[in-house]
């Protein structure tokens, strides 16, 4: 049987798609954005329906998608973790791709993140952990339990809470270089830290947008992606991990554990280096998510992820791209988020970034040939990472 | 719910001593009597070892602020109290809680990471009191 090390290079993204807006569509229910996007990805593909034998979604309930699409799968998997969901089931799909289990896998995620049509949504209900632990007690929403570690961070290491706002200043300027990203006017430190507060650390410009949209891959064996008509974006390494669900059951507010065991098996898979890599992906659902994951995938020690937002290091001609798409702080963000930091990482590998195209760190004559796609599910609750690239190392 | 539409907690089998102690104004924590480690939430289980030889333990009610936030888009039912502070205590009992501060003006200048804090008990309805949490040694 194959080793999970062995997986490396196994299978490929070769279609991507995205839904036609993805700022407000108040005029479409969930299921439709995920159709534009799926439609989008089998376009790209070059595949047709019928070769569609393996569909992954988190949010929405797998059957309803596959009901609503026409599809009857032999292979499917729902895991539902929040955000990262999409890029756990990259690792979930190539080992059904690898083992014949399915030929050709569709990973969707559709969202009305904004406009909430055809969606139900309210409290926990009472009887659950949440609705006895947290609920009485005011929480309302990633920003009143996301950020809870943030202070206690700042804190250990001494960060001024001032420094968040390079986070936001340097990814918005990725976002000015992007038609389809929604706040694209370039912003200052004071900017952010003048904006309103929603939940003290965060002010609003700290925060993540709320919008509408879909994104959908496809991908297969790396084997067949040869014979298909973009080039392949190969997954190199994967990796997965959950740790908590609320919060307050976090272990240690100062580093995520997820993140680190996540990212350490898809550095080990991919048998790579942080210098090898071209650009980072790093969910910003917050301004402090993106320091946690540097810290934990070892990019640099506690307390100093920081430091790569400071004098455009992470932003346009920056030594180490991050977050080039805007990120979900400028770019989209519908509520769950993982979707579309590899739709960004297949675009920079494919070269089709455009005027944000990120080019290699070791040859700038060439465009980028190596990311790292890594996020939070729920509060730090999970964690997925994806290294993918455009050859394999 | 209360009159303030607030959500409230419906305990579960599992639940019941800590909800039952809190209507008592007694701060009450599962120890697990196999590895002798208390834990939060309340489970039938210890999650350290699965025994489930449990036994409900009376806490000394203080803590140190392990870490908060101060809310100013207050959910339903806390409009009256925005805004609010969301923290997260560490009991002396080696657990951590995620509760109000009270008594004290919700402003970053007088809050400060590990101040002692102990706990204060509001009713939040006939059938339900909630444990919040107040600077250690003040009247709440």
């Amino acid at each position: 049987m194959t080793h999970w090390r062995s997986l490396t290079g196994s299978v490929a993204i070769v279609g991507i798609g995205e839904s036609d807006l993805i700022s407000r569509s108040p005029d479409k229910s969930v299921l439709q954005l995920h159709a534009e996007a799926v439609c989008g990805a089998l376009q790209d593909s070059g595949l047709c329906k019928e070769d569609i034998d393996g569909v992954f979604t988190a949010g929405t309930p797998v059957a309803t998608l596959t009901e609503y699409l026409g599809l009857k799968p032999r292979y499917f998997d729902g895991t539902s973790v929040g955000g990262c969901s999409f890029v756990v089931q990259i690792e979930h799909a190539m080992l059904a791709l690898d083992s014949g289990m399915c030929d050709y896998a569709l990973i969707s995620h559709g969202e009305s993140g904004r406009s909430r049509v055809g969606v139900l949504s309210g409290p926990p209900s009472p009887e659950t952990p949440a609705g006895q632990f947290e609920a009485p007690f005011g929480t309302y929403g990633p920003t009143t339990t996301f950020s809870l570690p943030i202070l206690r961070y700042l804190h250990t290491y001494g960060i001024p809470w001032e420094r968040l706002a390079d986070v936001a200043v340097s990814t918005r300027q990725w976002a000015t270089l992007n038609p389809r990203a929604i706040m694209r006017d370039p912003i200052t430190v004071e900017d952010v830290l003048q904006s309103p507060m929603i939940c003290y650390p965060l002010t609003r410009l700290m925060c993540c947008l709320v919008t509408d949209a879909a994104g959908a891959v496809v991908l297969t064996t790396a084997e067949r992606a040869k014979e298909m008509t973009k080039p392949p974006i190969y997954v190199l390494g994967t990796g997965e991990a959950v740790e908590h669900q609320m919060v307050s059951q976090m272990e240690d507010y100062n580093r995520s554990g997820a993140f680190e065991v996540s990212g350490s098996r898809a550095f080990a898979m991919a048998g790579i280096t942080h210098d090898d890599l071209d650009f980072a992906e790093l969910y910003d659902a917050f301004v402090h998510t993106p320091l946690f994951a540097l810290e934990a995938l070892g990019f640099c020690r506690a307390g100093e992820g920081i430091g790569f937002f400071e004098d455009g290091r992470a932003a346009p001609e920056g030594e180490f791209p991050i977050n080039t798409n805007g990120g979900g702080l400028s770019c989209t963000h519908p509520g769950m988020y993982g979707m579309f930091i590899i739709l960004e990482a297949v675009r920079q590998l494919r070269g089709e970034a455009g005027a944000r195209q990120v080019k290699g760190r070791r040859d700038l004559d060439s465009n980028a040939s190596l990311g790292i796609v890594h996020g939070p599910g729920g509060m730090f609750s999970a964690a997925g990472t994806a290294i993918l690239g455009n050859i394999i190392p | 719910m209360t009159q303030h539409g607030r959500p409230l907690p419906q305990p579960t089998p599992e639940t019941r001593d800590f909800w039952e102690g809190c209507r008592r104004g007694e701060l009450v924590l599962p120890r697990c009597r196999d590895c002798g480690r208390f834990h939060f939430y309340p489970r039938a289980l210890c999650p350290y070892c699965w025994s489930t030889s449990l036994e409900s333990v009376e806490s000394s009610g203080r803590g140190r602020l392990y870490s908060y936030v101060i809310n100013h888009r207050p959910a339903p039912g806390f409009e009256d109290r925005n805004p609010y502070i969301i923290a997260v205590v560490e009991l002396e009992e080696g657990v951590r809680m995620l509760s109000n501060l009270v008594g004290v003006e919700p402003n970053p200048a007088n809050l400060s990471l590990d101040m002692s804090v102990e706990v204060t008990f509001e009713e939040a309805s006939d059938d339900v009191t909630l444990p919040l949490f107040k600077p250690a040694g003040e009247a709440a």
